[in-house]
């Protein structure tokens, strides 16, 4: 029979500890990335030109329906064929912030076309100006309509991240997984980091909660 | 030197084998499970709620590697002899049973409570009321989630090739190693997947839409 020891895993602890750090360093990194790239991808998408909106429609539909792992393995050699070289820990970045980034564009999108015509032609009725329709009329109900699923997809995304191990980035996985080959202690040292991703997650979901409330508590109706 | 041929397509294909075969069985298995989550979920008894919100929880606060490699390596451990394919499906099976049953708890409570009511007027028992009143109605709001977890499992079966399992994602890595053109290989292992992915995601969309034209 079979006997647990988690000794070894409580040693090297403190290593499991920087990884966890590393995966939420890699996380924000791509968090803030796909951030960008759902901002620009849903206005090129509300684009009047028939080519912007295309283009957009199409990478949304092939990052969404591959998965991550063959994204990341194609980036990891399609850049150094490009020409470029990047660290696997920045390569996993661009493929986290391309693949969040095409969930945002989607969810971002819902959040624009949420907010009706009207809403618009009555804020400029009332006489406010062009920008402070689009700060308080557009943009303020649209975030707070869009960001129970965003921050849903940020949270899920830095759970994604632990399939950067795959190409070597530094990050919570990786670091288990030099662990794991350090003392064989499979099962011990994999339960202990989905412990502290439980623990990531909820810590994330918290804070998403905490700055919810606090930006998005008006009253609407 | 090996270049890509039918032949290496054709290996392709088995892994897409295995891909399909994967998804199908923690499809079903996870459903089943994951019925019997939602309605335990739903079931208003205290302990059994309370169980099965921890067990949604726990697998939708860890990432789908970590939950296949503490399955994976968590079955080694016992003293039976398994296929190491038994350990990856009952992985891959858990994690449906507990988003499907999350999926399927939503729907049951989206089902207008007058519903279950004069259900009980009528005299039905929990069976006939859940079994002809409620899931029928819950199955038909809860198409779309469904449809577009489907999708999410298939993508999620490419992890499998991390602990080995050679279905799409690894027979990708075989050849990709063989012939050295990895952009040629994964670019059509993802194409691949795209042609089984999108036909279901445009199916989840028109689900959605129909759902949306009919609740106007």
């Amino acid at each position: 029979m079979y006997q647990l020891d988690f000794t070894v895993v409580i040693e090297r602890f403190p290593e499991l500890l920087v990884g966890a750090a590393a995966t939420l360093g890699l996380a924000t990194a791509g968090i803030l990335l796909a951030l960008v790239i759902g901002v620009l991808g849903a206005a090129m998408r509300q684009s009047r030109y028939l080519l912007s909106r295309v283009v957009v429609r199409a990478f949304v539909e092939l990052i969404r329906n591959t998965p991550f792992l063959v994204q990341i393995f194609f980036l990891f050699f399609a850049l150094p064929f490009a020409g470029v070289r990047l660290s696997p820990t920045t390569t996993a970045i661009i493929a986290l912030a391309i693949n969040g980034g095409a969930y945002s564009i989607e969810i971002i999108r819902g959040g624009i076309e949420s907010i009706h015509r009207g809403q618009t032609e009555a804020g400029l009725a009332l006489g406010l100006s062009r920008i402070d329709v689009f700060r308080f009329v557009v943009l303020r109900p649209a975030l707070r309509a869009i960001y129970p699923a965003l921050t849903s997809q940020f949270i899920l995304l830095t759970l994604t991240s632990s399939v950067c191990a795959s190409i070597a980035a530094f990050e919570l996985t990786s670091v288990a997984q030099k662990v794991e080959a350090d003392t064989f202690r499979s099962f011990e040292v994999y339960f202990t980091i989905t412990g502290i991703y439980l623990a990531l997650s909820w810590m994330m979901m918290t804070l998403f909660g905490v700055i919810g409330r606090r930006a998005f508590s008006y009253p609407t109706a | 030197m090996l270049t890509f041929g039918p032949d290496q397509f054709y290996f392709l294909l088995q892994g897409l084998k295995w891909t399909l075969l994967l998804s199908a069985i923690s499809f079903v298995g996870g459903g089943v499970i994951g019925l019997l989550v939602a309605l335990a979920r739903t079931s208003g008894i205290g302990a059994l709620q309370g169980i099965t919100r921890g067990y949604i929880a726990v697998f939708q606060g860890t990432p789908l590697l970590m939950q296949l490699f503490v399955i994976f390596y968590g079955v080694a451990l016992l003293d039976v002899s398994t296929d190491p394919w038994m350990a990856v499906a009952l992985a891959f099976t858990a994690h449906a049973s507990a988003f499907l049953g999350d999926i399927w708890r939503g729907s049951i409570e989206a089902v207008p409570r007058g519903q279950t009511q004069a259900a009980r007027a009528l005299g039905l028992g929990y069976i006939a009321r859940m079994r002809d009143i409620v899931l029928p109605q819950a199955l038909k709001i809860s198409l779309p989630a469904t449809i577009g977890f489907l999708v999410q499992l298939i993508k999620g079966t490419s992890l499998a090739a991390i602990v080995g399992f050679v279905e799409l994602a690894r027979a990708g890595q075989i050849i990709s190693n063989l012939i050295f053109q990895p952009l040629l290989v994964f670019g059509i292992v993802g194409l691949i997947y795209f042609a089984v992915c999108w036909p279901l995601s445009l199916l989840g969309d028109r689900a959605e839409r129909m759902l949306a034209a009919g609740s106007r």
